[in-house]
């Protein structure tokens, strides 16, 4: 590979080479190293060791995983949960790590706090203990999620052993039509490769779709890579990222910030450059789309039906059909739109940016939700933007409850499940059984798609709903 | 981490595709200590009658066969922590979740990736004689199903070598203390925005 035929990604790979095994395993130098509350068995670790963490300054603990929804006045109750986001404080303390708690600020969802603090920028490698670290890629940083021994290697070494993963460029042409948003383009692209279509893969996502997209819609886009099996996924930086990391609490300033918008301009695919796979979409076909199953795979356009597990011909994978629909309670042949639904969750490091709360509450204006349903903001400043908009009146005035910022029902382990049985339209990122609580069956969509369900009370293809645009762009 | 050479033992079939790493270990016993000890929490909300693992003629299982995209989902290690303390020594299947496979291999599991209907087959063989051993030879790279036929798999050299000889790899990285320094050094200069605040 030459220098003049290289990706994004083998820009930003190359640069952060350490040292390489005549194996071909890269010691990949690490820029950034969020931690959540999930991080005590890497601490565990390194103290075991009697190691210390390399940088610090590069090194940030954020409580988001086990973190309230509900009022965060009085203690937590759970002494389990409380002991997660109090031994995070106190291993960020000890550590000397700047640490993101639970009355902070900025506090807020990692993949929603990083890159509104500046801390996410471009041409950076970033990991977490967390495998929507992906997100991050939307600012052309390649960032993936790590396991707890990885974790303890990066807080010892800052750096990471790595194999050069593959490359896929997945095109989105044309214009999403009406209603339509990333999360649908995002979906559209899992059902169109399955959820190991990019195992082993850095997808950089390419197009004039993608180029249209902001910075929220973009971040939703990379988010869910891992859910196509991917390592990483990536979009090249431009004005649209520069501004809006110009500015932001820890971003670069003045002619720091000139230094390295220069760079970052250089970090774009070269024109000529290949990719091992190439997958293109039509973004006016895309439709807004559920899933039926229990793999983010199952996503198909809301206008169709439960799929026939009799219509499958290798029997192993109609039985596995079979599996998901007695586990989602769905009888083939039914329309989508004929789903009832008990519950609405709008949230998650996917969908809980003002975008997406701006989208939900443009149908939800005026209106009134049939079902119970939590809307949970991504972190404490997109909570005060959206109140300062009026968007929790919306929320509120429609019936839906309005929390503090976390993971929440997405992974279920601050106390906000789905009870057993219970059907949800979530914006999230997973669909697996239990995903959000035992026997809770979960559809994946958009947070309009989720809005317009909660009105209705069933799947709902939010373009058949009359809806009014907030006077926002 | 117990090195990993060779294995004998009798191997489980799990005939599902995508099973993720929230059902390997569900979400509440993730706050446990390891030392509370993993095994009881995996593929917990699974354990429904008939589910395979707990099926007396696949007991003393160490080798779990399974479908496509294995321990896919969230970055859990715990998911590793539950089968290794299961008494999962290896897992075959057509593919693997990439964290997964990588938190494996830390922790001395190891991923075995052959063609779906290599792997489906395999899956057949055990259900046919329940409880029949498979070999892992990973010197050899071959797994040696109940019809005596070894099958070559591949795997990375690095990988390879840690588990044959359980390296820790902080140890491992230590050893290029001067590359990092050097590093370190050039890239501050190249990109002083790196550090926040600066």
């Amino acid at each position: 590979m030459t220098s003049h035929h290289r990706s994004l990604f083998d820009k930003v790979w190359d640069a952060h080479l350490v040292a390489t095994r005549p194996d071909g395993q890269a010691l990949l130098a690490i820029d950034r190293h969020f931690l959540h509350e999930g991080s005590f068995h890497a601490f565990g670790m390194i103290d075991h060791a009697k190691r210390p963490v390399r940088r610090p300054e590069l090194t940030f603990a954020v409580a988001d995983h086990y973190v309230p929804s509900h009022s965060r006045a009085k203690p937590i109750a759970d002494p389990e949960i409380a002991n997660m986001v109090t031994m995070l404080e106190a291993n960020a303390g000890r550590h000397g790590l700047r640490h993101f708690g639970l009355h902070d600020p900025a506090q807020g969802i990692v993949h929603v706090l990083a890159p509104e603090q500046g801390l996410t920028l471009p041409g950076l490698t970033i990991v977490c203990g967390d495998s929507h670290t992906s997100t991050h890629g939307a600012f052309g940083a390649l960032a993936f999620g790590i396991g707890a021994t990885e974790v303890s290697h990066v807080l010892a070494t800052q750096t990471l052993w790595q194999r050069r993963p593959r490359t896929m460029r997945v095109t989105v042409d044309g214009e999403l039509g009406a209603h339509v948003t990333a999360k649908d383009l995002i979906l559209a692209v899992i059902g169109f490769i399955g959820a190991d279509g990019a195992a082993g893969h850095v997808i950089e996502y390419a197009g004039s779709a993608i180029r249209a997209l902001s910075m929220e819609g973009r971040l939703t886009v990379c988010n869910m890579s891992i859910e196509a099996g991917a390592r990483a996924g990536m979009i090249a930086p431009d004005d649209t990222t520069f501004s809006w990391i110009e500015g932001r609490t820890y971003a670069p300033k003045g002619e720091l910030f000139d230094r390295a918008v220069e760079h970052w301009r250089t970090l774009p695919s070269d024109p000529d450059a290949a990719f091992d796979r190439e997958v293109s979409l039509d973004a006016a076909a895309i439709a807004p789309s559920v899933t039926w199953g229990t793999s983010p795979e199952t996503a198909v356009p809301v206008t169709g039906a439960v799929p026939d597990p009799g219509a499958e011909s290798d029997p192993v994978r109609a039985g596995q059909m079979r599996k998901m629909l007695d586990y989602m309670g769905l009888t083939p042949g039914t329309r989508l739109e004929e789903v009832g639904i008990d519950r609405v969750f709008i949230g998650s490091c996917t969908n809980a940016r003002l975008e997406d709360l701006r989208a939900a509450a443009a149908v939800l204006r005026g209106r009134r939700a049939v079902v119970p349903g939590l809307v949970v903001p991504g972190s404490v400043p997109v909570r005060r933007q959206a109140e300062a908009e009026g968007l929790d009146r919306v929320f509120t005035d429609a019936g839906l409850e309005w929390g503090e910022p976390g993971c929440s029902m997405c992974v279920g382990i601050n106390g906000d499940l789905v009870p057993a049985g219970e059907r949800c339209a979530s914006t999230t990122n997973r669909n697996f059984p239990g995903r959000q609580g035992p026997n809770a069956r979960t559809h994946l969509m958009s947070p309009a798609m989720a809005a317009a369900a909660a009105v209705t009370g069933k799947l709902t293809d939010v373009r058949t709903l009359d809806v009014r645009k907030l006077g926002v762009s | 981490m117990d090195p990993f050479v060779t294995l004998t033992a009798p191997a489980v079939p799990l005939d599902i595709a995508n099973i993720d790493t929230d059902q390997l270990l569900p979400a509440r016993f993730l706050k446990k200590p390891r030392s509370a000890g993993y095994g009881n929490f995996l593929l917990r909300d699974e354990r429904k009658p008939g589910f395979p693992l707990d099926d007396p003629a696949y007991a003393g299982a160490r080798v779990l066969v399974t479908d496509r995209n294995f321990g896919c989902g969230s970055s859990r290690e715990g998911a590793v922590y539950a089968l290794v303390d299961g008494g999962f020594r290896c897992v075959v299947a057509p593919s693997f979740g990439d964290i997964f496979a990588a938190n494996a291999a830390k922790n001395g599991l190891l991923t075995i990736t052959l063609p779906e209907e290599t792997v489906a087959e395999l899956r057949r063989q055990l259900q046919e004689t329940p409880g029949a051993a498979v070999t892992v030879d990973l010197p050899a790279q071959t797994l040696t199903g109940p019809d005596g036929r070894p099958l070559a798999f591949a795997i990375d050299p690095f990988k390879k070598e840690c588990l044959i000889e359980g390296l820790d790899d902080v140890a491992l990285t230590l050893r290029h203390q001067d590359a990092i320094d050097a590093f370190d050094r050039a890239d501050a200069a190249a990109r002083p925005w790196l550090v926040p605040g600066t």
